[in-house]
């Protein structure tokens, strides 16, 4: 493991040196708000914004991906991913990272998705500034960055950058010259991953989450679901922000010649109207509750039954997108632990 | 894959192999019969209650049951009822257009295990009898394997029946007992009238010796179990085939769901004594 301590300034040397490099991404100051996008200078890059509008996930499971191209009715696979750096990823987005890893790869293994992942080096910073809804610390990922290639703490004026892993490590090696990190600046980041921990929710989740999938056993018909629902417009906004919602539609395009054309998957959202339509106008789905609960299923027992994982990370982001303002997972998680 | 990944195309699990549709008949006014081959040769090795993902290039894919019995040297038949984009498309291809197949994937009926030495009690509802259809034959094919054998197919009206040529040798099978509804009956229908159930009250059987498989649209399960239940048929010996909204047939879209339950993975044939306590089931 390599453990550098630099200044702000020898990091944005180091970024800029790796942007000469090769392909970076990373967190930027967009009109107000924060959005992962090509990195052109270090200058551009924040490490301490709040959240970013929508999570990392669109650089592993793109918004629209081509994942085949056919001609004369013969299919062949594609797949534009390439190389590339990921800079500055809350760590309660690296936590859902992990969680889509292990749901591509489990079972069938879905090649694209992974070769977009293993072309990633992903470098997680530490939190410095919490955004108005997250809850991060409640459900245990202000911290813990288990995935992740390189992490870069703040600790006070320095910055603590670590390797975890062989990518990690290579990338690292353009701060070969700079000093490895001091007992005292590591002491201090061990006092904040504390304090993260502990601290970085605005509220409480005020049950653990690994008794969910239990509770939820006995609360597919609490007045919650209706109550929320009833206000909800099914715009789908929740999905679109959610680091862990993956679900998602396959179209198919044609060029002039319409025996050539690629076939495309794109994000779909289950709190979409039609996400369990069937011929017939069937709807498995059909009232607002069942998607809405559908969604809090998911999350609270039907992913954490496949992975073993709470499949709500925490960043808050689907509480501040929703116009409605019904998508507050520690608001529904707490009434279902409230009656139990 | 191209693009640099450089990882072997037989692994993407996305990826159809191409296949040709070697011959089709309209069986209804709103479905055709097919007639598949893959490119390969290589017989696509389902058991019956399976389904395949069907391309056509420019338009999409769609999950469709396999109709017939295995070990048919390499050729599997379908039946597509003309519902949407996809359907309509395979309707309009002619014999010799160029397809894609994945699959076969999900679950399939008991054929092997539980129905084996038992009676059959089959309760199809419209194209519900096209993956059973596939049960249908491979009992008939091993037929000292199995007990009596009961089918009843129920249609909205007369003209909607599949397979008449094979439904009338059916019911001409010693063994078999072949009954058939409409909802509505039409001038030369001498037949019986009334929805699928209305056969069941009538039906002599020994629950303990029986293994039922159901099949229809998602409204018939409901009173088909009803019905099962009366007859003291145990929820262990109900076999339901599902149909739910499917993009991917490999677990990872989301859509098929019922609660937490992936239909490509898990079904579509369910145990109905497996999910007759999960809520979006039936
Ligand atoms: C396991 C399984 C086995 C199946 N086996 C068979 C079979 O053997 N034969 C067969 O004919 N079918 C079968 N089906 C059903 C078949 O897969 C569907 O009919 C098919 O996918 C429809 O595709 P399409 O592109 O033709 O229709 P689409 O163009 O996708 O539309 C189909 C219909 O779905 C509804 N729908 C879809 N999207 C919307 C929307 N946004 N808004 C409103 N309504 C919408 C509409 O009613 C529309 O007519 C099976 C399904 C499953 C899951
Ligand atoms: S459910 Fe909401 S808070 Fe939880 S991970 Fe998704 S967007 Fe973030
Ligand atoms: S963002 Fe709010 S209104 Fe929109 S679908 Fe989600 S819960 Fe409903
Ligand atoms: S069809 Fe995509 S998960 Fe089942």
């Amino acid at each position: 493991m390599i453990r550098k301590q630099v200044t702000r300034q020898a990091l944005d040397a180091w970024v800029d040196g790796l942007i000469a490099a090769g392909r970076v991404v990373g967190a930027q100051k967009k009109g107000g708000r924060y959005a992962f996008d090509d990195l052109r200078r270090a200058a551009d890059l924040c490490l301490d914004y709040d959240v970013t509008i929508l999570p990392p996930k669109k650089y592993f499971l793109p918004p629209k991906e081509d994942i085949l191209r056919f001609s004369d009715g013969r299919y062949e696979s594609v797949s534009d991913a390439a190389p590339f750096t990921l800079l500055g990823v809350h760590p309660y987005d690296m936590a859902a990272i992990a969680q889509m890893d292990k749901l591509f790869a489990q079972d069938n293994r879905d090649e694209h998705y992974l070769a977009r992942r293993e072309q990633a080096t992903v470098v997680v910073c530490d939190i410095e500034r919490m955004s108005p809804n997250i809850f991060a610390a409640s459900v245990g990922t202000a911290t813990a960055a288990d995935g992740c290639d390189a992490l870069i703490t703040r600790v006070g004026r320095a910055y603590v950058i670590e390797s975890h892993t062989a990518k990690g490590e290579r990338l690292l090696a353009g701060l070969a010259g700079a000093p490895d990190a001091d007992a005292v600046t590591l002491a201090r980041r061990e006092q904040l991953w504390e304090d993260n921990a502990r601290l970085m929710s605005r509220r409480e989740l005020r049950v653990e989450p690994r008794r969910l999938p239990r509770l939820l056993e006995d609360a597919y018909d609490h007045p919650v679901w209706e109550e929320k629902a009833s206000q909800c417009f099914a715009c789908g906004s929740c999905n679109l922000v959610c680091p862990t919602c993956y679900c998602f539609d396959v179209q198919d395009d044609v060029e002039w010649d319409p025996s050539r054309g690629v076939r495309r998957r794109v994000w779909d959202g289950c709190m979409l109207t039609d996400f369990a339509t069937v011929a017939g106008k069937h709807n498995f789905r059909k009232n607002r509750a069942d998607r809405y609960r559908h969604r809090y299923y998911r999350k609270g027992k039907y992913v954490p039954e496949k992975i073993g994982d709470f499949s709500c990370v925490g960043c808050g982001r689907c509480v501040s997108a929703c116009v409605a303002r019904i998508a507050d997972p520690v608001e529904v998680y707490n009434r279902i632990a409230e009656v139990q | 894959m191209c693009g640099g990944a450089g990882k072997p195309e037989a692994k993407d699990i996305y990826r159809p192999e191409p296949a040709t549709l070697a011959r089709s008949e309209g069986l209804t006014a709103h479905e055709r019969w097919f007639e598949v081959k893959l490119d390969s040769g290589r017989p696509l090795g389902h058991m019956p209650g399976q389904f395949v993902e069907i391309s056509v290039p420019g338009i999409g894919e769609a999950p469709i049951s396999v109709s017939s019995a295995p070990g048919r040297n390499g050729a599997f038949e379908l039946v597509v009822r003309n519902v949407g984009n996809v359907t309509r498309a395979l309707h309009g291809l002619p014999a010799g257009a160029r397809i894609g197949v994945r699959g076969p994937f999900g679950t399939s009926f008991p054929v092997d295990g539980a129905m084996r030495g038992r009676d059959v009690l089959f309760i199809c509802g419209g194209i519900g009898l096209v993956p059973v259809r596939s049960a249908i034959q491979y009992v008939l094919d091993h037929r000292p394997d199995y007990g009596a054998v009961t089918i009843l197919f129920g249609t909205r009206s007369p003209s909607d029946r599949l397979f008449t040529d094979e439904t009338a040798k059916w019911a001409g099978t010693r063994g078999v007992t072949y009954m058939e509804t409409v909802d509505r009956g039409d001038a030369g229908w001498t037949g019986k009238v009334g929805v699928i159930t209305t056969l069941m009250p009538d039906l002599k059987i020994d629950p303990a010796r029986t293994v039922a498989v159901v099949c229809g649209p998602p409204i018939m399960y409901k009173f088909v179990i009803i019905e099962l239940h009366k007859m003291k048929v145990a929820d262990e010996n109900i076999f339901v085939s599902l149909e739910r909204n499917m993009k991917c047939g490999v677990g990872k879209c989301g859509h098929c769901q019922i609660n937490g339950l992936y239909v490509c993975r898990k079904g579509p044939v369910f145990r109905y004594a497996d999910v007759n306590d999960v809520r979006e089931a039936v």
